[in-house]
């Protein structure tokens, strides 16, 4: 927490240029709902936000335990920032497993907020405390603030009427008002959701209100906290900006993307954390002609997708890892028969089950080469939830220009994360412009070919344009009727064909028609220093943590460059050359090394991992111990 | 669909020019010519039939005929032809599987394509054998069946193929058999014509691993005792003498001769229109040599299709609350401005 302003007096309010806040509790306390309200205040008053949900994988485990934990954490800030913070300034604890779980991310000096209530012998229990931390001088460095939450909600609502239990449910906002107080946020737009919400229960309504307010009277009136602190607007760039995760900016972006290319979309998944909410989003987008299905399993989910695409729609299907290896059947049939296809795959902590809440980015290689034979397709990855938006679009365009599925690897982190979003001018979106043919493409070059396949009049789906794209020729055309399927086609007539020579001749057209997607892309950019020491080499979700960490060694006066790829199959034509401009290369990943292992075997160059694999983000202070490191050596 | 005035097509305009590799005598050669028969007369343009199928011999279907198709893999094709329903309402999508595609690795996808009541016409080419794979047994494989894989005899129960159809709640449930061409081409015909999902068992014959597994119901000399021809609204009369009949006994069906008391009318009358699949699953689960096996349309109800429930929510939402307006959809949430 830097200060801009220093000398506090009691009440008196200090000016910080960023704060990171987690609220923890247990996870029927409400707190993702508190967390968000927060994140929505914040965003209103012009901060800059970053958030991070943090929630167990069971729906609700045993109250007050330290399974049952849930907890949600914004970072929010007057300057550009790019991840939730890597320690908190302030931690709102419910109760004893909260603060036991949330503890060790508090910096020293760090303001704990406490629902002293919960601290009963039974709750420390729970959490395996053998003593009160309130009382056994454990907590001394931090600025402990013990609020009988409890108690002073059921004042609160007390007149409302409600069951005890219905009471206690409000407690949340009590601590959300509190905290609202302490950092000068705005009331009213949590009072407009709560008015939205329980407009059909008017007690309910009515004691949301109350206790929301009275948290934050509770701040003002009360002499336990002796300053609150303003976090001024971010100078961030103009335009009309709302708070997006990943998985909504998937939603849009894939709704754009249908409406301006003026196709038709086919939408089909099966419920998985933390995808599911892109079925969701999409199912509620009738109006647009989005058609969805849940499917009866992965893999029909796909197969709907693809018979979708087939018949001259955008089939999209989403899923996360353990989803992708039920699909990976028919992404091979997908890529024989040269298909479109988007292919979402939302990445959590494998293998199998694995940790269904958390994040990680090991499914790359899945991606690359998670098929039986030859099946190279196109791979790209978000950096951000707003970068979701721009990447989904791009999906669909490299999808239907090349024929071919494509594989979108967001995260966990980035799907259930949000960050402001400026809301794009419609008639800006790039143009996704997609044509079938309705006429024969025979043009009677017959050589080459058995059957009089080149003959005038024939219809040839695997005769290619000049980047080797086939063409997409659909359902209900008259004179173009063809057959396609999983069996090896000949070149160009598309039928069955067993030929070795030919085999391998498909195999190679394949794999240089998703070679040739690199001429449609951007070049690879260097943030930071564009030559030098040492180069940074990231994907996908960690995109925040890297740009602020390599910022930082620029500041201290480090040649640190950033190259972040979004296009991960085929790599920008230019990656080899940004390689070869440092000494050093750094490739840190949330796995063990996949990306690494790319680059290592592409380019020969030799690059260094560093690996988190504990379902978390980075903190911006591992990447820079990092860099710091390997140029000190 | 008959009115409109199409360009009559034949069945040599709806063979592909593909070389057809099933075995010599393999009972899918019938099913495809009267396929190609049958949909001369359907009303629907070559370029609007799809043929969607999964893995095995019968799922070579696709490449021998002259119009769209789309060979898949092994089980899912019921998912790609919903999709391309989905996509696609306008196309007649017809799905080829064998017992063993679509029993077995695919019985997820069927169950759940007739529960839909996507409209898509199943056939299912059940021949009780895995013959692409030389020889296994399958789901619909008797009891005892030795094969490859069960060299002492299958002891998996096996499959009734339209009682699971029935359960799945298909709309249209038929039963026809390889070399009875006119049956064939009349039950091809009305599942055409249905609207929903139809589902066609077809008993098939593979000469090379499981010849003559059906042969009790095309031989001339016995099949008049093993098979009954359901009609709509006719009493189950069958025999070579027409002297036998089905009648509901308790919650069970037997076998009566006609005459000695029993009258026709105590005999049961097919009503395939039932909105209850109760007696439906009862024909399913005859089986020779205690009950004559029946062949014929068990089911054919009308109920909504998938596609056009999926419409009728656009449509309705649409004029509620008017086409979706991105703009609006991109604002939908709290928004603040930076100057």
């Amino acid at each position: 927490m830097s200060s801009t302003t220093t000398a506090p007096s009691p009440s008196a309010s200090q000016e910080l240029e960023s704060v990171t806040i987690r609220f923890a509790g247990d996870s029927g306390d409400g707190m993702q709902l508190a967390g968000t309200q927060f994140t929505n205040a914040s965003a209103i008053m012009g901060n800059d936000i970053s958030t991070l949900p943090d929630f167990p994988a069971e729906i609700r485990a045993p109250a007050g335990t330290l399974a049952g934990v849930s907890g949600f954490q914004v970072h929010f800030s007057s300057s550009d920032i790019h991840t939730p913070g890597d320690v908190l300034n302030t931690l709102v604890a419910m109760n004893p497993a909260a603060l036991k779980t949330n503890l060790k991310d508090l910096e020293p000096g760090g303001i704990l907020i406490v629902n002293s209530d919960a601290f009963g012998t039974s709750e420390l229990d729970k959490a395996r405390y053998k003593s009160n931390p309130l009382e056994d001088g454990s907590l001394k460095g931090y600025r402990i603030i013990r609020v009988p939450i409890n108690k002073l909600n059921r004042e609160a609502v007390a007149e409302c009427k409600l069951s005890p239990r219905e009471a206690d449910r409000c407690k949340n906002f009590f601590a959300l008002g509190l905290v609202y107080w302490m950092y000068e946020r705005p009331m009213e737009p949590t009072l407009k959701w709560i008015q939205e919400k329980f407009s059909k229960n008017p007690i309910v309504l009515e004691a949301n209100t109350r206790t929301l307010k009275a948290g934050y009277n509770y701040g003002e009136t009360c002499e336990v906290m002796p300053v609150h602190y303003k976090v001024p607007k971010a100078k961030i760039a103009p335009g009309v900006y709302r708070k997006i995760t990943g998985n909504e900016a998937i939603v849009m972006g894939l709704v754009a993307a249908s409406k301006l290319s003026g196709k038709d979309m086919v939408f089909s998944g099966y419920p998985i954390t933390p995808a599911s909410s892109v079925l969701e989003g999409l199912a509620d987008m009738k109006r647009f002609g989005i058609k969805t299905l849940q499917a009866e399993d992965e893999i029909a989910a796909i197969g709907v997708a693809i018979g979708a695409s087939f018949g001259g729609a955008i089939g999209v299907t989403g899923t996360s890892g353990p989803g992708i290896c039920l699909k990976s059947e028919a992404i091979g049939l997908a890529v024989m028969t040269e298909l479109p296809l988007v292919i979402i795959d939302v990445q959590r902590g494998g293998p199998s089950t694995g940790l269904p809440t958390k994040t990680e980015q090991a499914d790359l290689l899945q991606a690359m080469y998670g098929r039986n034979g030859e099946c190279p397709v196109a791979i790209i990855a978000p950096r951000s939830p707003g970068d979701c938006f721009n990447m989904v679009f791009e999906a669909v365009r490299i999808a239907t220009e090349f024929m071919t599925p494509i594989f979108f690897l967001s995260d966990g982190y980035i799907a259930n994360g949000a960050e402001p979003w400026s809301i794009p001018d419609i008639s800006k979106l790039p143009q996704l412009k997609i044509t079938h043919p309705t006429a024969p493409n025979g043009n009677g070059d017959v050589k080459g070919h058995e059957n009089g396949a080149g003959e005038l009049g024939k219809f040839l789906p695997y005769k290619r344009n000049e980047l080797l794209v086939r063409p997409w020729a659909i359902p209900g055309t008259p004179g173009l009727e063809h057959r396609i399927g999983g069996i090896e086609k000949e070149d160009v007539t598309g039928n069955v064909n067993y030929e070795a020579g030919n085999h391998e001749h498909m195999v190679k057209t394949r794999a240089q028609k998703i070679a040739n997607i690199a001429t449609t892309i951007p070049d690879l950019e260097v943030e930071g220093s564009q030559s030098g020491d040492l180069l940074v080499v990231g994907w996908g979700g960690t995109y925040g943590s890297l740009t602020t960490a390599v910022t930082r060694m620029n500041r201290k006066g480090y040649k640190v460059g950033l190259a972040h790829l979004r296009y991960l199959n085929p790599m920008p034509k230019n990656t080899g050359e940004v390689l070869k401009r440092f000494k050093k290369v750094l490739v840190p990943e949330l796995n063990a090394g996949q990306l690494l292992l790319l680059l290592r075997a592409k380019y020969l160059v030799d690059a260094v991992g560093l690996n988190k694999i504990q379902g978390k983000p980075f903190l911006v202070s591992e990447i820079e111990a990092k860099i710091e490191q390997m140029l000190a050596s | 669909m008959a009115a409109s005035p199409l360009p009559t097509l034949t069945a040599k305009d709806l063979a592909s020019d593909q070389e057809i590799r099933w075995c010599p005598g393999c009972g899918d050669y019938s099913i495809l010519a009267q396929m190609k028969k049958a949909l001369t007369t359907v009303g629907v343009p070559r370029e609007k039939m799809v043929f969607v199928s999964g893995i095995g011999c019968s799922s070579r279907f696709p490449y021998y005929m002259n119009t769209y198709g789309f060979h898949t893999i092994h089980g899912r094709a019921p998912t790609f032809a919903t999709g391309l329903r989905l996509a696609r309402p306008d196309l007649q999508v017809w799905v080829v599987t064998g017992d063993g595609d679509g029993l077995s690795i695919g019985g997820n996808h069927l169950i759940h394509a007739l529960r839909r009541n996507v409209d898509i016409k199943v056939l299912l080419f059940n021949n009780e054998i895995y013959g692409l794979t030389k020889g296994q047994y399958s789901p619909t494989s008797r009891l005892g069946t030795k094969t490859k894989s069960s060299p002492q005899g299958s002891i998996d129960k096996p499959l009734r193929p339209l009682s699971v159809a029935l359960a799945a709640e298909a709309s249209f449930v038929a039963r026809t058999i390889d070399i009875d061409v006119q049956h064939l081409t009349n039950t091809l015909q009305r599942a055409a014509a249905h609207k929903g999902s139809a589902f066609i068992e077809i008993y098939q014959n593979c000469k090379i691993f499981n010849d003559g597994v059906f042969e009790y119901t095309t031989d001339k000399s016995v099949k008049s005792d093993n098979v009954l021809y359901l009609e709509h609204g006719k009493p189950m009369i069958y025999g070579k003498d027409r002297n036998k009949g089905i009648r509901l006994n308790g919650l069970s069906l037997e076998s009566v001769a006609i005459g000695n008391g029993v009258q026709i009318d105590d005999l049961l009358m097919h009503d395939e229109k039932a909105d209850e699949p109760t007696l439906a699953s009862l024909l399913s689960r005859m089986v020779c040599p205690d009950l004559p096996e029946c062949v014929g349309v068990l089911r054919s109800v009308q109920r909504p299709t998938l596609e056009e429930l999926q419409q009728k929510q656009m449509d309705d939402l649409i004029k509620a609350r008017g086409p979706g307006d991105l703009e609006k959809l991109f604002k939908n949430d709290d928004l603040w401005v930076v100057e």
